[in-house]
């Protein structure tokens, strides 16, 4: 079924009575040629883009709850390319290009609003280190503008420019940057690989990695055992369990961030901001709610909720910023499970394993890289050569010190990212 | 997240700063990079239930390691790192 506006119209004067299951839900075959472990967003954009770019349609996508019920369904929705490093520009390039194609593609609503991401500054050697980033940027192919105070004043005029401690000198504004509706990119890759022919199947829990002389043979799942040539693991929030069944560990660490939600307002925030000294950034959702965040609790978590001090921070962060805020009331919070690098920069790369991929690491950027990494994956599971946006996100760069993508300049080392 | 001190006492969260995995306490012998530096300086078991991590206690100065649950944050113990390296 395709979608329109005419078809809307259509179904609402015949009582919605024509509207069918998006996609099929399929007993597991006996083998397929690719098995993907993980029906969150990047899972999902895998097998998409395997059935599209590559013709590999006899695949399926192994999900143990719901399809999109992980840290798709968990995050802050932001979309951008305003990299500094080479390995991670190119990439997210890449991925912003297709957001930009997106539901013309998928036939599907995502809702992607390119309402322009600005970071702040708050010193003169901010300003210059926007200026060399923005510079980069604009090296790469991809957009950006150097604002000063009243560049940012017209944009953001409710934000405290005086503040004694952080007083807003200007910002770097990406105007291609945005967000997107997060479940709706979740379910607009399911449809359209289900439409190709992709089995997605919940409630189907991977036990096991089944791997003979060092060849992958397939998975042991609670529906029982599925035969595959190739196995892909994409379960970034549970990377290190799934991995540990192909007998790997890996360089992640799992930490919790958390982000807010207030109740809904009228429009008052158009853009997506910036407050990196803060740790805090904050956008409007079509729905009106102020959705914003900080930076991890920095601690090793799985509870996908976070504790006390780092919501008091966010909420410090927030009154700095935008006075105004503080006559909002919080809805609700939660917390995403990050695998968390060394050097904060993710990993799509082949394993020891034949015939074993592995996609995760995308500490607290998984969301905006939902299509590029879907692209990059497929096409390394199809042709066994990394695609050309994706040719550094390498497993063996911490082991070999070589290609270390650490953005914050802080060192490939655990727990500073 | 309230965490104890062996020597302070159960005291918040915010007076304790997170030093990664207790496997910090395992430096390898060797002097050359290998395999062994690799596993100690990146790669992680990185449990979902019972592990065992270090802490600093800001108050104090005292380095802790802390028995806790990723998944639920309950704190089952602590002790000196000089006791844990034993």
């Amino acid at each position: 079924m395709r979608y329109s506006g005419f078809r809307v119209l259509a179904e609402g004067l015949r009582g919605q009575r024509g509207w069918a299951p998006v996609w099929r839900d399929p007993e597991p075959k006996p083998e397929y040629d690719v098995v993907i472990i993980g029906g969150g967003g990047h899972g999902l954009s895998t097998a998409y883009y395997l059935a599209k770019t590559h013709g590999i349609t006899n695949v399926a996508v192994l999900e143990k709850g719901y399809l999109g019920g992980g840290n798709v369904g968990r995050n802050t929705t932001i979309v951008r390319a305003n990299y500094f490093l080479p390995g991670n520009q190119e990439f997210y390039s890449h991925s912003l290009k297709l957001w930009e194609g997106l539901e013309q593609e998928l036939n599907y609503n995502a809702m992607v609003s390119q309402r322009g991401i600005i970071g702040l500054c708050h010193s003169d050697g901010q300003r210059d280190a926007l200026a060399r980033r923005g510079n980069a940027i604009l090296a790469q192919g991809d957009d950006a503008e150097l604002l000063d105070r009243k560049g940012v004043e017209r944009l953001l005029p409710f934000l405290d420019f005086d503040n004694h401690r952080f007083p807003v000198y200007g910002g770097l504004l990406q105007r291609r940057g945005g967000t997107a509706r997060h479940d709706a990119v979740a379910w607009g890759y399911a449809r359209g690989a289900d439409r190709r022919g992709v089995d997605l199947i919940q409630r189907c829990e991977v036990t096991g990695i089944d791997i003979e002389g060092g060849v992958v043979r397939g998975v042991q799942t609670s529906r029982g055992g599925i035969r595959a040539k190739k196995v892909a693991i994409v379960v970034a929030g549970r990377s290190s369990q799934v991995a540990a069944m192909a007998g790997m560990r890996l360089p992640i660490e799992s930490h919790v961030l958390q982000a807010f939600v207030s109740e809904g307002l009228k429009p008052v925030i158009d853009n997506v901001i910036s407050f990196g000294m803060g740790h805090f950034y904050i956008s409007q959702s079509d729905k009106g709610g102020l959705v914003f965040g900080g930076d991890l609790d920095f601690y090793a978590s799985y509870a996908a909720r976070g504790n006390l001090p780092m919501a008091e921070h966010v909420m410090e962060a927030a009154m700095s910023l935008m006075p105004m805020i503080g006559e909002a009331r919080v809805l609700r919070s939660w917390g995403g499970i990050m695998d968390m690098t060394p050097d904060g920069s993710p990993i799509i790369d082949k394993t020891a394993t034949e015939g074993l991929y592995l996609n995760c690491g995308w500490c607290y950027g998984g969301f905006k890289a939902v299509p590029a990494s879907g692209d990059a994956l497929a096409h390394l599971i199809a042709t066994d050569r990394p695609h050309e946006a994706a040719t550094k996100f390498r497993l063996d760069r911490f082991a070999t010190g070589r290609g270390l993508m650490d953005e914050e300049g802080t060192g490939a080392q655990h727990n500073l990212h | 997240m309230r965490l104890t001190c062996p020597f302070c006492g159960t005291r918040d969260r915010r007076e304790f700063t997170y030093r990664g995995d207790a496997v910090g306490l395992s430096r390898p012998a060797s002097t050359e990079w290998g395999p062994d530096w690799d596993d100690y300086l990146h790669n992680r078991d990185n449990p979902a239930g019972e592990t065992r991590e270090l802490w600093y206690h800001d108050a104090c100065g005292a380095w802790i390691e802390v028995t806790r649950d990723t998944l639920t944050h309950e704190v089952a113990g602590s002790r000196p790192v000089a006791e844990a390296r034993r």
